[in-house]
């Protein structure tokens, strides 16, 4: 019901197209397609990633042909890029793959850390807003980066909580803020995601959305956690519009003081 | 004639358009996009699109992936 409530009265939008989930999933990382394909239906997403690679002659069945029966919209990534380049030019392969203009926008510095490489993601988000792209910039949880790439046109900043896989949820909730308190369009928590509580922790500071993969495609029980995600993401959306009570650092009783009897 | 698919040597009958090329090793149009000799080739080309011998293609289709 909260999830029903929550497309009804306080929609995702994205480039001005609206989603009904605001839990994106990435497809990599599961071992097969069934299990994918079991964990995007609990999860509820309506939009999901994928990778382009040379085709393997060897490969049965497409990721894509799961993603179709759901009805899932796709979004191809730029994952494993290294320089503006590349990226730019694997968008423009996905975007003649896959007949879409969007991107997630991805290049990293090195394989050990898989963090973002500043300069040249925003030279390529910059190349990439220019040819007509809609471009969602998986980028660090830098503020003043967010500011150029929201700038510089992309549609969305989605900063990481910690790098790709680690599981390590939000390392830095304070930069995650600031990002969400001048955000011009979305911001969706993108990587590190470890369990439940940081999808929801996510939310609760502002985020408009959360991506993540292997928290769910390398879980034990990947269809479970899809759905504890899905109920992370919408109850931390929940408690962001509601507002939490401010921290104290004393008790305040919520009983009455008054009236107290004499025993 | 002879091309290098994604790196590889690869036999092709003459004239092959980019459609059918595509067709015969992916079964579908769907979520694939060819790269000839370092130019992307536009979607709306590939019925057109002849490969002529001795061209490199990159042949790239949609994966798994976060």
């Amino acid at each position: 019901m909260a999830g029903q409530q929550q497309t009804a009265h306080d929609p995702f939008v994205i480039a001005g197209e609206e989603f009904g989930s605001r839990l994106i999933m990435g497809t990599g990382g599961a071992p097969s397609l069934d299990v994918i394909d079991a964990a995007l239906a609990a999860s509820g997403t309506a939009l999901c990633t994928v990778a382009m690679r040379r085709l393997d002659p060897s490969t049965t069945g497409s990721i894509l042909d799961v993603i179709d029966r759901r009805g899932v919209r796709v979004l191809p990534n730029t994952a494993g890029c290294r320089t503006a380049r590349e990226a730019v030019r694997t968008a423009e392969v996905a975007r003649e793959a896959l007949e879409t203009d969007w991107v997630k926008l991805e290049v990293v510095a090195d394989e050990r850390t898989l963090l973002p490489d500043p300069v040249e993601l925003l030279d390529a988000a910059q190349t990439l807003v220019g040819l007509g792209f809609t471009v969602l910039p998986y980028t660090n949880d830098d503020p003043v980066l967010a500011r150029r790439l929201q700038q510089a046109g992309c549609a969305a900043v989605m900063p990481l909580g910690s790098p790709i896989g680690t599981g390590l949820g939000i390392a830095n909730p304070h930069n995650i803020e600031l990002i969400v308190s001048e955000a011009r369009g979305p911001v969706i928590l993108d990587a590190g995601i470890g369990t439940a509580s940081d999808a929801a922790l996510a939310m609760e500071l502002g985020c408009d959305g959360v991506l993540l993969a292997s928290a769910v495609t390398r879980a034990q029980d990947p269809a479970r956690m899809a759905a504890a995600m899905a109920a992370a993401v919408t109850a931390g959306r929940l408690a962001r519009l509601a507002g939490r009570i401010p921290r104290r650092s004393h008790a305040q009783a919520s009983s009455p003081i008054e009236g107290m009897a004499v025993l | 004639m002879t091309i290098t698919l994604n790196g590889e040597s690869c036999e092709l009958d003459d004239d092959i358009t980019l459609v059918a090329f595509i067709e015969s090793r992916t079964g579908t149009t769907r979520g694939s996009a060819v790269v000839v000799d370092d130019e992307v080739v536009p979607r709306g080309s590939w019925p057109d699109y002849r490969l002529r011998d001795g061209q490199r293609v990159e042949l790239i289709t949609a994966v798994q992936g976060g």
